[in-house]
């Protein structure tokens, strides 16, 4: 096993993760484009709400993703009546601040609670060992879970009626009330499994590495990175775009410092953002 | 008539003896909270521990005075921005007298320049970046050995142990580390050592996965890095997870905290160059020796003292010897002092040195390398393992 | 010079002499420690204004401005040894020309996706500092204590920074007075209202969007230079902070946008609630959260900030207040 392959099989891991919670960010945005704002420290709410279970319950730390996804979903139907409600349809600068204000209180409130210092999720699983590189099994556990439950979301908006009525409204909001589909449910609702996939991320990340309330931030900027290079409109899409993102990062790391990698991601950013108008997956929706 | 004049005046001699008690204010900024929060606890506590001594002994006295301790300190958060505004805020509203600096380089760096701005002294403990005093400073003292002393130790005993071990540097890119680890190079190419692979991390780092595929790749044997403990804790268990072959880890501070134990497996064999450590046999001349000092810290915080706080009471210690032998608490005077300090105390020898590109630096203290254990009873402990004048144990090599 | 004409331009000059009476009176450096904060908020605000008030652009990484000024001028007096007013100002040409290329990169774009591109200039541009040799990656650049030596010594240096900064203060005041009531900031205004109208209408979009995002960097990165003089170092972290440019912002709205006294406002109003929050023992985990409180009531509910609010109180004060 050489060098270039393990780096690139760790990307490839890290960047289903990287996919999953980009998936949130944009649904969210392709359904009613909205730039939710609070999701880096949704994600952050992920890692400590697998930290309270996983304290209070001494199990399989992925077995408690369950708990975390419906947390999540009531979690984001409160924020949506919080402070997306009022602004869908007004220009976008207010729903961009009125989900920062969000994510500055949950911040505000988490430091109060849990303060800065780092926390950690002492649950590991054995790895896979090829040769001299070993793969931790928190980082496979994470792409397989990741993996699934972009399938189930995928199954759930194809193959349901729930589903189908998201992507109605995502496609033309007049035309699905019209066909008397309830445009405000459908928003809460989709804005709900938006802030599940971000906490659901945040909790697969949380036995990596120690976090704090302010580690979802990372994530964030990498969601943004990946919802642009995939373009709104299909979430599948951006599973697939945060692998790509997590195998570049694979592939480039044996050659250059690591520290270079934040440049490169986000120059490629930028350009993307500049070149490309409708990403290289989906649609990008009108400013 | 003549009972009542003795018995004024021995009620005006006695209020004149309290009126002669004085409060010194000492003003620092603590990281109650962020990264750096276990190593400033530390030095917090060796603080706390010397003023609460001073305090309960009545005061130190000095010129005819007797000085009690009172602290003034702020939560700086583990952010440097915010240790400008609290050192302004310590000298200028609560009327710090001398100051304490906050834990770690970066942060006493920024501290350092509000101090010199307003020509007041202060004491720095646990940053060992040397290039703060080549500034230009009047009233700046380093407690700790400057950064290019930390990993000699370590080299030193590679160079006995496996001349011929392939060595990698992987680091934080902060300025503690960068100025441990810039020399740590040049000597370990002067030792005739191999080095194989150099890479720094941001210094927000939590996943190191890529780097350590980088170390795998490169077949280093020996890893020399690190940098506080947030990062320095995250690195070795991820090292363990990964499975990495090393013959040798040191890291820099992080394993001197006693809850480098709570690591488990990914704790043992792993090295750290340390200011000081319990076993240290330095004959005092001034102050508490080891035993005591260590047998106060643990019946006070429960825990064996690191050398964090080591050097933080250090710092308080070094001060009050200062005023006594100043008289004063005048600024200037304390520098005299405090410049012509040369002696050995439970911490080690303290001098400062007074040449105006390098002005307090440390020049007196040197390093030890400590390892952590596992005893007969499998329980993990800390010993001194270089060099070898002063260990306490035999270094363990190769550690898997 | 029609800027004369406008009772708020002595508004201006009364507020920056205010700035300067207090804490020279009573030589009081707590206190001018506390209003250069507010001063540097005020600067931060008003230069954002151009962009989200008048143009309708929100720019999301305003900081890197300031932060790339205090790089510039850090660089040039430690290391070139250069004086701090010519140090500054190159800081400020520099940084625009800067702003200009990026402008020319990301302008195109509308609404969030140039918001979002600010954001993306803003972390490459960390990124790029935490990688760059000559003004030592992470570790940060420090000024030797000589530094402070041509302007008279360390205490005398502060004072004159102090006045610089007041000065920058009132230049972009003036600045935003200038341009709200110039045939610039009409076709501006027009671009905020719907730009693609304004360009049927004979506006040059493209150049006018260019010259304010430009103009718009020149006074935070003087302002960036001055600052981190006064702190005497700089490094990455505290240089581009995302968050201060999202306080800006907030700053901004609070105030009320659009308004050149609505930034001074929000920025004095925010910074003071700030530093009262930060050194309340009790409080100061909450700043975060009643900052956050109140960007969400003054979005659902008074789009227009305090000076919009106080506008519809008394209408006549447009007149006055701008």
């Amino acid at each position: 096993m050489s060098g270039v392959l393990a780096s690139m099989i760790d990307g490839l891991l890290v960047g289903a993760v990287y996919g999953l919670a980009a998936m949130g960010l944009s649904l969210i945005w392709g359904v009613m484009d909205v730039i939710n704002l609070t999701h880096g420290s949704m994600i952050a709410l992920g890692m400590f709400a697998m930290y309270i279970l996983f304290g209070a319950i001494a199990t399989n730390a992925y077995v408690l993703l369950l708990p975390v996804i419906i947390i999540g979903l009531l979690l984001g139907i409160a924020v949506y009546w919080m402070s997306v409600h009022r602004v869908v349809g007004r220009p976008m600068l207010m729903s961009l601040l009125s989900t920062f204000a969000v994510n500055m209180m949950v911040i505000g409130i988490g430091t109060a609670i849990w303060s800065t210092s780092p926390y950690n999720v002492n649950f590991s699983l054995p790895g896979i060992t090829l040769g001299e590189y070993t793969f931790t099994g928190n980082h496979i556990a994470a792409a397989v879970a990741a993996l699934l439950i972009s399938l189930a979301l995928q199954w759930f908006l194809y193959h349901t009626r729930t589903g189908k009525a998201i992507r109605a409204v995502a496609d033309n909001r007049d035309a699905a009330e019209l066909m008397g589909i309830s445009s405000t449910a459908v928003l809460t609702i989709a804005f709900g499994i938006g802030i599940a996939l971000a906490m659901t991320s945040g909790a697969l990340v949380s036995t990596l590495f120690p976090f704090t309330i302010l580690s979802g931030a990372t994530y964030q900027l990498k969601s943004f990175v990946v919802t642009i290079l995939a373009g709104l409109g299909k979430p599948f899409g951006a599973l697939i775009a945060g692998v790509l993102l997590g195998l570049l990062e694979g592939v480039v790391t044996p050659f250059i410092a690591v520290s270079w990698i934040p440049l490169i991601e986000f120059g490629l950013f930028v350009i993307v953002l500049v070149a490309f108008p409708a990403g290289i997956f989906g649609k990008r929706a009108a400013a | 008539m003549k009972q009542v004049a003795v018995l004024v005046f021995l009620v005006v001699l006695l209020a004149g003896l309290g009126f002669g008690q004085q409060t010194i204010t000492i003003g620092f900024t603590e990281s109650k909270t962020g990264a750096l929060n276990v190593d400033s606890t530390e030095q917090y506590r060796g603080f706390e521990l010397w003023k609460d001594q001073v305090n309960a002994a009545g005061g130190f006295k000095a010129g005819g005075k007797s000085y009690k301790v009172q602290f003034a300190s702020y939560d700086d958060e583990s952010n440097s921005k915010r240790v400008q505004q609290l050192y302004s805020r310590l000298i200028l509203q609560d009327k710090a007298d001398f100051l304490f600096s906050p834990y770690s380089s970066p942060l006493t760096a920024t501290a350092a320049v509000v101090t010199e701005q307003y020509g007041k002294i202060m004491l720095t403990s646990g940053a060992a970046e040397g290039k703060t005093y080549t500034l230009g400073n009047h009233y700046l003292f380093q407690m700790f050995a400057p950064a290019p002393e930390y990993l000699k130790v370590s080299l030193d005993a590679l160079k006995t142990k496996d001349p011929k071990a392939t060595i990698a540097f992987v680091y934080e890119d902060s300025s503690f580390s960068v100025a441990v680890v810039t020399p740590a190079k040049a000597y370990a190419q002067q030792l005739g050592l191999n080095v194989v692979f150099t890479e720094a991390y941001a210094p927000a780092t939590t996943d190191f996965s890529a780097i350590i595929d980088k170390v795998i790749a490169s077949k280093a044997t020996v890893l020399l890095g690190g940098g506080h403990y947030a990062d320095g804790s995250t690195l070795a268990r991820q090292l363990y997870g990964h499975k990495v072959p090393l013959k040798m880890l040191t890291l820099l501070v992080a394993p001197d905290s006693p809850q480098w134990a709570e690591l488990g497996d990914a704790a043992v064999g792993v090295s750290v160059p340390s200011q000081w450590a319990p076993q240290s046999t330095f004959k005092s001349q001034y102050g508490p020796s080891g035993a005591e000092f260590a047998k106060a810290y643990q019946a006070k915080y429960n825990t064996p003292p690191s050398y964090e706080s080591a050097g933080g009471y250090a710092c308080g210690l070094i001060l009050q010897r200062a005023i006594e032998q100043a008289g004063t608490i005048d600024s200037a005077k304390v520098a005299d002092a405090l410049n012509a300090t040369d002696i050995t105390s439970f911490y080690g020898r303290t001098k400062f040195a007074t040449a105006a590109n390098e002005h307090g630096l440390q020049a007196g203290h040197s390093m030890i390398l400590a390892q952590w254990q596992k005893d007969k009873s499998g329980k993990l402990v800390k010993e001194v393992v270089w060099p070898l004048a002063a260990k306490s144990a035999n270094l363990q090599y190769p550690i898997h | 010079m029609m800027i004369l004409r406008h009772p708020f331009f002595y508004i201006i000059l009364l507020i920056a002499a205010v700035f300067i009476y207090f804490p020279v009176h009573g030589d009081n450096v707590s206190l001018r420690e506390d209003l250069i904060l507010v001063a540097v908020a005020i600067i931060l605000a008003s230069n954002l204004n151009l962009m989200i008030g008048y143009t309708g652009y929100v720019n999301f990484g305003h900081i890197v401005f300031y932060g790339l000024g205090g790089y510039v001028g850090i660089y040039l007096v430690s290391v070139h040894n250069w004086r701090l007013v010519p140090a500054a100002l190159v800081a400020g040409v520099a940084v625009s020309l800067c702003a200009l290329l990026f402008g020319l990169l990301i302008l195109r774009l509308r609404g969030a996706y140039f918001a979002l591109a600010t954001i993306g200039i803003l972390q490459a541009v960390q990124a790029f500092v935490s990688n760059f040799g000559p003004w030592e990656r992470s570790t940060g650049m420090y000024l030797p204590m000589t530094a402070y030596q041509p302007l008279g010594g360390a205490t005398r240096a502060l004072w004159i920074t102090y006045y610089l900064i007041i000065g920058v203060m009132a230049l972009s005041m003036m600045l935003s007075l200038a341009i709200k009531n110039s045939k610039f900031g009409l076709g501006l205004f027009a671009i905020r209202e719907d730009e693609d109208a304004a360009v049927v209408l004979g506006v040059n979009a493209t150049v006018y969007k260019a010259i304010v995002y430009s103009v718009s960097a020149f006074l935070p990165a003087v302002a960036g230079a001055l600052m981190f003089y006064k702190n005497a170092m700089i490094d990455p972290s505290i240089a581009f902070e995302f968050m201060l440019s999202l306080e800006g912002i907030v700053m901004l709205m609070l105030g009320g946008q659009g308004a050149v006294m609505g930034a001074a406002l929000g920025a004095g109003l925010y910074e003071r609630l700030r530093s009262y929050l930060l050194t309340s023992p009790t409080l100061s985990n909450f700043h975060l959260v009643i900052a956050g409180g109140l960007l969400l009531l003054v979005v659902l509910f008074s789009p227009g900030g305090l000076i919009g609010w106080f506008y519809r109180l008394v209408p006549s004060a447009r007149k006055v207040i701008e």
